[in-house]
């Protein structure tokens, strides 16, 4: 990944900006860093600039403003993977696991 | 080698609740997208990993690093951290769910402790952060235990055939945390410099410093 987009994902501003503890970026659970760093790897993977998923996220806080900020992450990662094209509802419905496993 | 105090069997693991938290529906979610975007060739988990270290360990060490600095340099703290592991970190401001029961393993010149979670992959995550996707592999945690200086030997750290190698197995109950030994070239280092030498694979056992 190069540097600059790594920077951008850094620099969001307003409802938008990671949750931040002393300056530091800070996960409340493992699910967040791991949807943190699928978007920003997604993103890159497909070869989109990061304001693909940055305004989708910031849809996502504004249509439920009182949600946890890595939920409304997880609604625009979502919609970033049906919206491209990489799969449907149903692939992800049907992909929802039972039981932990590791990943 | 010496496996740890809680045997291996999958009774004793069952009987200890290893896997006691259920899956959240937000967790699921974030695994349904997960296994879609490895079904279709777009998921390169080492880079997933590169991004959560970038954004989680390049800003500062980890927790854990800051609990082994201070172990280093005040020994009355690193008897509390070695007694009652949950509680000397705690003092450092950091716990919480999946850090509640620690336990501290401390290397010296005859013992070298290496952590892993046979069954799946339960982590020490508020002081080390999310854990590294070998450590979830399933050769990492078969070989850990029935191999480990092969092991670590492939992974980098040879360990002297005089030190004992000791595994513990973590699990939702008690997670482990290694305490390196100070590298000797770390004399009058501050305790902000000498947590910045903390790596977290030392901290898991796969590295000597």
């Amino acid at each position: 990944m190069t540097e600059p987009f790594r920077d951008e994902v850094a620099a969001m501003a307003g409802a938008a900006a990671l949750p931040r503890d002393n300056g530091s970026v800070v996960f409340a659970a493992p699910w967040e860093g791991r949807a943190f760093a699928l978007a920003v790897t997604l993103v890159e993977r497909l070869g989109l600039p990061w304001d693909e998923f940055r305004l989708r996220l910031m849809a996502a806080i504004e249509d439920d403003p009182d949600r946890p900020y890595y939920e409304s992450w997880v609604v625009a990662l979502e919609r970033l993977v049906v919206e491209r094209g990489v799969c449907g509802v149903e692939a992800l419905d049907a992909a929802v696991p039972d039981e932990r496993v590791p990943l | 080698m010496t496996t740890s105090a809680r045997p291996h069997d999958d009774h004793d693991h069952v009987a200890h609740g290893h896997h006691p938290a259920p899956l959240a529906p937000i967790e699921a979610r974030v695994a349904a997208i997960e296994s879609v975007l490895a079904d279709r060739g777009l998921l390169d988990r080492a880079a997933v990993d590169a991004v959560v270290a970038h954004f989680e360990n390049d800003l500062g060490p980890l927790n854990g690093a800051r609990v082994v600095a201070r172990a280093w340099v005040d020994p009355d703290y690193k008897l509390r951290l070695l007694a009652d592991g949950t509680a000397a970190i705690g003092e450092l401001g950091f716990g919480g769910p999946e850090g509640d029961h620690m336990v501290v393993v401390e290397n010296t010149a005859e013992v070298h402790n290496l952590v892993v979670c046979t069954l799946c992959s339960c982590y020490p995550w508020p002081t080390l952060g999310l854990p590294p996707t070998w450590y979830k592999s399933p050769a990492y945690r078969a070989r850990a235990v029935r191999e480990p200086r092969v092991l670590l030997a492939e992974m980098g750290t040879t360990v002297p055939p005089e030190v004992e190698i000791r595994v513990w197995d973590s699990s939702a109950e008690v997670r482990y945390l290694v305490l390196p030994e100070r590298p000797r070239d770390t004399e009058g280092l501050s305790e902000d410099d000498l947590a910045s030498r903390v790596t977290r694979d030392s901290m898991i056992g796969v590295e000597r410093l």
